[in-house]
């Protein structure tokens, strides 16, 4: 335990990307987690007297177009991205793993099989694939979540595979075959934890990809549904007032931006892990 | 690089000399002549792509705004939403409604420049009613018994059964049917003809000289296709579009001094439409504890900065011999009452219910929003679904799967039916699932009769009755803001879904 603590203390210390990347992750993850106990306004609260209003102490982000105070609803937003970006990281990364690290190491059939599919999955642009699977399902930020999880299946199938091949040979796996370790335990005990390093940063990238996909699809209007809003959805409500109050876009459009940055740093700070 | 890059520059730079000698060359060439001249052109921006050209296929409200002003039929709607004789110059009906005669008007042409006989007039109607056997292309058009050629100045058109509202769908146009292609060479008898148009980018029309009525003032015009709605200020401000119509109140404060903004109404019913066999909308408590919940002027003053016209039933008031403004106080608002009504009907704590809204509609989609912050003062949830415009149209609409919904009803012609036939029971139209005995009859009774007054006494039962069942939740006729440069003037509104062009002329005139 100590251990670990010194050797995060001293990866903070030399490293800081890893240090810029926890100031900025964790002061989104404060606000988000305060704001699903507490937000100044009610997020959906209207006030006809206070529509488009700009910075004040009222209102510490302004107001938009009905009045609503964009502070609470950026609180209430990011909660809904991040939920959305999490749970297509976890589906992504934990499908594709499993898909990644089978094909990787038994190859053959299967391999030939699954890659062609994946292949055929690349070829779609992610967002079309979640477009149609969100035109399937019907809208709404479950059903989001889960197209978006699946589109970013391919990405973590293929890095996995790849990192599996180039390990199954290696002398530690030959060693541990020899002594009779079974193919699940051989996969999941041997060979995927000495790939976390490339995982986790691709893990990182991904967080990014599916913040900057559900900012994207919800600026579609395919994502949450009014008078809730996503990051993307503000985005997207506000662009028409862009002229009349910068504000209104500029809050939600930063704290997209500082999410991004915040785990681009962390991922970074992690694949520099000594 | 370098070399490369500063060499553009300059050639840039130099290019821009040209063009704005150029400009303040040419801008010098047109003060010099005088107004209303044949060099007058204007832009128009139009927010979606035109559907077709033949006017008897064309189903977009978008395309036939445009293609009004290049076809007629029989008689054509004015502004003050009376219908004038066009093609025919005069007609009588008879006694029992059922025998429409038109006298063809005297040295009317073609754009191509042939006149029109009656042989066009009953090509057109036939085309329009199926006569070969084919599915009317106007429902009601399946009433037409047949279509007479008397001599070689009258029409006589003949129903099966007496329809006093008959001549409103004769402003269907009237084409040569000599034209065998009319979805490419569009041919009428409109005060502008058609010039040419290429998909996604525009439709270009120039005034038809041998117009037999009131010739237009401007002689060119270009509607062009502005497929982004940002860019509609910014085109407008730039000076490449010089109208725009259907702005938003936002973007009409974003607009420089060089415009005028014509304030009127859509000629729509936006309500919280309520799918009267759903439950708990089957209950008229609970329609009406909604009614007493809800503010229209609230909602106005959310969504359009208080621009808008209240209404309390199915009619707007464009239709102003219709239009009943006292029903719009069937319902002010009053929680208690509304909360009383809700316990009586078994809802105490209240409900929660689905107000699935066309995503493309901003207005809809902010009001739905209103709506569901009005209505948390009864303990009423609403959640919001967002639809796509064509799910609308079959979930919604056709298969009347849904709870409520929030959209805006137009009318296609000038007759209060119009509005007014989807409310009853059985009528295909009818997706809110009302059903009202008392409401069929008072409908069936203005059909029958031939009497105007009477006639439109009975309609006014109608939107009594759909304001009392509370039928659905009525709100506003939405505004309509127009924008149209300072150098044009004399923009008018209609209570159709129509822009007329013919209207608009040079503000030095």
């Amino acid at each position: 335990m100590s251990k670990a603590r010194t050797e995060l203390k001293r990866n903070i210390k030399e490293n800081p990307y890893l240090l810029a990347g926890l100031i900025i992750t964790g002061l989104i993850l404060l606000m988000t987690i305060v704001g699903i106990f507490w937000t100044p306004y009610e997020p959906t609260a209207m006030n006809s007297a206070e529509k488009l209003k700009g910075v004040s102490f009222r209102h510490l982000m302004g107001t938009d177009n009905m009045g609503r105070d964009i502070f609470s609803r950026v609180m209430y937003g990011s909660r809904i991205t991040l939920l959305i970006a999490i749970g297509t990281v976890a589906i992504g990364a934990g499908v594709g793993t499993i898909i990644g690290a089978l094909t990787g190491y038994f190859g053959g059939m299967l391999d030939e099989v699954m890659m062609r599919i994946i292949d055929a999955l690349f070829a779609f642009p992610s967002i079309l694939l979640a477009l149609v699977i969100v035109s399937v399902f019907g809208t709404g930020w479950i059903q989001l979540l889960i197209s978006l999880g699946i589109a970013f299946v391919p990405s973590f199938a293929r890095i996995v595979r790849g990192e599996v091949l180039r390990c199954k040979n290696m002398d530690y796996v030959e060693n541990a075959r020899l002594q009779g370790v079974s193919d699940f335990r051989m996969i999941f005990v041997h060979i995927v934890p000495n790939i976390k390093g490339v995982l986790a940063s691709s893990i990182m990238i991904g967080f990014n990809n599916a913040v900057l996909a559900e900012a994207g699809l919800s600026y579609l209007g395919v994502g949450s549904q009014p008078p809730y809003a996503s990051l993307g959805k503000m985005l997207s409500d506000a662009q028409q007032y862009m002229f009349t109050m910068p504000t209104y876009v500029l809050f939600p459009g930063a704290i997209i931006v500082l999410m991004v940055l915040g785990f681009a740093f962390l991922g970074e700070g992690i694949s520099r892990w000594k | 690089m370098i070399k490369r890059g500063s060499l553009r520059r300059i050639t840039t730079g130099a290019l821009m000399i040209v063009l704005t000698t150029l400009a303040i060359a040419l801008s010098g060439c047109s003060s010099d002549k005088t107004a209303g001249d044949d060099s007058s052109k204007i832009t128009i921006g139009i927010p979606q792509d035109i559907d077709g050209l033949d006017p008897h296929y064309a189903t977009g409200a978008g395309t036939k705004e445009v293609l009004f002003n290049l076809f007629e039929g029989l008689v054509k709607p004015d502004e003050n939403g009376n219908l004038n004789p066009a093609v025919a110059s005069e007609y009588t009906i008879s006694e029992d409604n059922k025998v429409y005669t038109f006298t063809l008007r005297d040295g009317i042409t073609f754009h191509d420049g042939s006149a029109v006989t009656v042989e066009d007039i009953k090509y057109s109607i036939d085309r329009n009613a199926g006569t070969d056997g084919s599915e009317p292309l106007i429902s009601s058009f399946s009433n037409i018994d047949s279509v007479n050629i008397v001599d070689d100045k009258h029409v006589e058109v003949v129903l099966k059964e007496g329809d006093s509202d008959f001549l409103t769908q004769l402003t269907v146009a009237i084409l040569p049917a000599s034209n065998a292609t009319p979805e490419t060479t569009p041919i009428g008898t409109g005060p502008y003809k058609y010039v040419s148009s290429s998909p996604q980018e525009n439709f270009i029309m120039t005034r038809y000289d041998e117009y037999w009525g009131d010739k237009a003032f401007i002689k060119d015009v270009t509607f062009k296709i502005e497929a982004n709605s940002d860019a509609v200020v910014m085109d407008l401000n730039g000076g490449s579009i010089d109208m725009y119509a259907r702005i938003t109140s936002t973007q009409v404060s974003q607009l420089n001094e060089n415009f005028e903004v014509y304030e009127g109404t859509m000629n729509l019913v936006q309500a919280l439409y309520l799918n009267n066999a759903e439950k708990p909308f089957d209950d008229v408590r609970v329609r009406q504890a909604l009614c007493y919940a809800i503010n229209p002027q609230e909602i106005m003053d959310y969504v359009s900065d208080g621009a808008g016209t209240e209404i309390g039933s199915a009619m707007f008031p464009s239709f102003t011999k219709y239009f009943l403004p006292e029903l719009n106080d069937t319902y002010n608002t009053d929680y208690d009452k509304a909360k009383e009504l809700l316990a009586e009907a078994g809802y105490p704590d209240g409900f929660t219910f689905t107000i699935t809204v066309p995503s493309n509609y901003t207005q809809h989609v902010d009001t739905a929003q209103v709506l569901a912050e009005e209505l948390k003062n009864i303990g009423v949830t609403a959640e919001i679904q967002e639809i796509e415009w064509n799910s609308w149209i079959s979930d919604v609409y056709s298969d009347r799967k849904y709870q409520s919904t929030v959209v805006g009803v137009d009318a296609s012609t000038l007759a209060a039916s119009s509005l007014l036939a989807r409310y009853v029971s059985d009528a295909g139209r009818n997706f809110t699932n009302f059903n009202s005995a008392a409401y069929d009859e008072a409908y069936a009774n203005a059909q029958a009769t031939s009497d105007d007054n009477a006639k439109t006494e009975y309609y006014k039962e109608c939107e009594k009755i759909l304001s009392e069942e509370a039928a659905s939740v009525y709100i506003q006729d939405l505004p309509e803001f127009v924008a149209l440069n300072k150098k044009y003037t004399g923009y008018v509104f209609y209570p159709l879904y129509v822009q007329d062009i013919s209207k608009l002329k040079l503000a030095t005139e």
